[in-house]
């Protein structure tokens, strides 16, 4: 089994479920509109995402101004793209790191799989919401501290699945040729061990995306990630919905960008997690949080 | 058994440990000075060495670790640098205001939860099943703020304007002494939990109704009634106790995006004010209190899954 048929057979299979080919349609819109926003949208309405566009508050132009008189879907337009690239560098970040750590684990065994695994247990004992605070208060909202944090946090929860899923293949026949060629370790783990636990990692993945997503717009809405005065969504709709009555799309259309976005990573990853199920012996398929928490 | 549980407590103990000197360490990321941080570029150098002398920050480190410690453990968490109160004072409603939240949260999405999960695995392949699989996948994606304002466009401002969107807390006054003002908050905090319980249960429902036990009990001629609540759910109840257990330690999480967003008063929003204000005591009070939290409905959890797990009690017996 090489890493390529698996992978195939795995997106294959999830691409025949209906919820793949709404998610992946309901994603690339608004990842269209986060990429090409910022270019289109100066061109198509004539400001700038911080310049003046009229008295704050007025519904002119398509969706209307905001309290400093930003023209609204401007700022919509571009808001998305920050957001975006952080939450793809913290899963990143969070997959490759929980990766290695849960191979190493699951791999290895003794006193080194202890250590990360009781090491993990701290980390999971803080929602990953909260660690993140704790951080920005000792720090302060940079971006790299959002990605790092949320990366770090999202570690410990993909260890636990690569450390699983590495113990279920850790004693097959390939592996044990592989040592008994006495192959080094850092390659088994690539070459042997990784191929053949991208099933669970793709779902970790799409999983994270969703809560990376999840957690960088919360954090903007706060008032602790990203800062003024960038467009970004989560921040519109914490600066906007004091207006929420005036006028209400400074606040709607951030709000249902990221629920489009997040609902349509989350359809991507259960039809991923449908046809992981599938392939292994393990029947149940998994939910978000009953994995990661 | 006993054993078992022993260990998983001693674990949750150790990692308490942990946990707290974690917290402290976050303190040594202040940049440079931490007193000037705190109080910025203006403060005197009296009142910085007034805070350093306050906070402790002239010791070594260890000894400030050992005294923040002792303080923990006897119920002294310092105090606010905002507030210049005691933290435990400062915490002490807002506490009870926050559990308000999380308990009523907790009640209706355990009883919703596993109705909905019952329900949908009942009528498996149905439009019913389907209908509820969907919702709960579009629901769970939602980070929690996106449910909250969603909520306030349609249940507080334009569609049905019926419930206030903001609470209100004059001092003194409890916020449950207006109990509309609690309702969107723990709606909102419902509606996020409430798809990883339905579907946990119906997957565990699933599975018990396609067991030999349930179709001994028809076979038997029971009434489908006694059959799902006799026979059936106790079954399911088990693994589904320590999903709710781990929802419930999310909620702990989930309460700070929602108090902010509906300016409720509890330690949610005290975090969030702690973090702007680099109220470094308070934000350390928080952040191990919902560790606390976490970590002992974690505990609960699995002392729950220990005991109604035949294979794990045949294992002590051994």
């Amino acid at each position: 089994m090489t890493a390529t048929t698996t992978q195939s057979t795995l997106l294959r299979r999830a691409w025949a479920l209906p919820q793949a080919k709404i998610g992946l349609a309901l994603t690339v819109v608004v990842v269209g509109v986060a990429v090409l926003g910022p270019w289109v949208g100066p061109w198509l309405t004539g400001h700038d995402t911080t310049s003046f566009a009229g008295k704050p508050f007025q519904s002119g132009g398509i969706a209307g101004t905001d309290g400093l008189g930003r023209d609204v879907f401007t700022r919509f337009l571009s808001g998305g793209l920050t957001l975006l690239i952080y939450a793809v560098l913290a899963t990143a970040l969070g997959l490759v790191l929980g990766a290695v750590l849960g191979m190493l684990a699951g791999y290895s065994g003794g006193w080194l799989d202890s250590l990360i695994m009781r090491g993990s247990d701290v980390l999971l004992s803080f929602p990953q919401l909260v660690f993140a605070l704790l951080a920005i208060a000792m720090i302060g909202p940079e971006g790299w501290l959002l990605v790092l944090v949320i990366g770090i946090t999202h570690a410990p929860r993909v260890a636990r699945v690569a450390r699983q899923a590495t113990v279920a293949v850790k004693d097959a026949d390939f592996i044990r040729a592989a040592r008994m060629y006495a192959m080094p370790r850092r390659r088994i783990l690539l070459r042997e061990v990784l191929p053949n636990i991208t099933g669970p990692l793709m779902v970790e993945l799409g999983l994270r995306l969703t809560y990376s997503i999840g957690y960088v717009a919360s954090l903007s809405f706060l008032g602790l990630g990203i800062q003024p005065p960038t467009a970004d969504w989560g921040l519109m709709i914490n600066e906007n919905r004091i207006a929420l009555v005036v006028e209400p799309w400074g606040v709607l259309l951030p709000v249902l960008a990221i629920a489009v976005l997040t609902v349509g990573t989350n359809l991507i990853t259960d039809s991923l997690a449908s046809a992981a199920a599938g392939t292994s012996q393990s029947g149940k398929p998994q939910t978000a949080k009953e994995a990661s928490a | 058994m006993f054993r078992l549980i022993l260990r998983r407590l001693a674990i949750s103990v150790a990692v308490l440990w942990l946990v707290t000197l974690l917290v402290f360490v976050a303190t040594l990321l202040l940049p440079g000075d931490p007193a000037r941080a705190i109080l910025g570029q203006q403060a005197t150098p009296e009142r910085i060495a007034a805070l350093n002398d306050q906070l402790g920050l002239d010791a070594p480190v260890w000894q400030r670790y050992l005294d923040w410690l002792g303080g923990v453990v006897t119920g002294d968490l310092g105090t606010s640098a905002a507030s210049q109160g005691p933290v435990t004072e400062l915490l002490g409603g807002r506490i009870g205001a926050s559990l308000v939240l999380l308990v009523g949260a907790a009640v209706i999405s355990t009883v919703l939860g596993l109705a909905l999960g019952t329900w949908s695995a009942l009528r498996r392949g149905r439009a019913v099943d389907h209908t509820v699989s969907g919702l709960s996948l579009v629901v769970a994606a939602l980070p929690e703020f996106v449910i909250g304002v969603a909520l306030i466009v349609v249940l507080s401002t334009t569609v049905l304007p019926v419930l206030p969107s903001v609470t209100l807390a004059p001092p003194g006054e409890p916020v449950w002494s207006r109990p509309s003002q609690l309702v969107l908050p723990i709606l909102a905090l419902t509606l996020v939990v409430t798809p990883y319980i339905t579907r946990m249960m119906r997957a565990t429902m699933s599975e018990v109704l396609d067991s030999g036990y349930v179709e001994m009990a028809r076979l038997k001629g029971l009434p489908e009634r006694v059959v799902i609540t006799r026979h059936a759910v106790p079954h399911a109840i088990g693994p589904v106790a320590q999903v709710i257990a781990i929802q419930l330690a999310w909620l702990a999480g989930g309460v700070v995006v929602v108090e902010f967003l509906f300016r409720y008063p509890g330690i949610g929003q005290a975090l969030i004010d702690a973090v702007n204000n680099r109220d470094v005591e308070v934000v350390q009070a928080i952040t191990l209190l919902i560790a606390a939290v976490y970590i002992v409905v974690n505990l609960i959890a699995d002392i729950v899954g220990i005991m109604t797990n035949p294979k794990l009690r045949a294992e002590v017996a051994r």
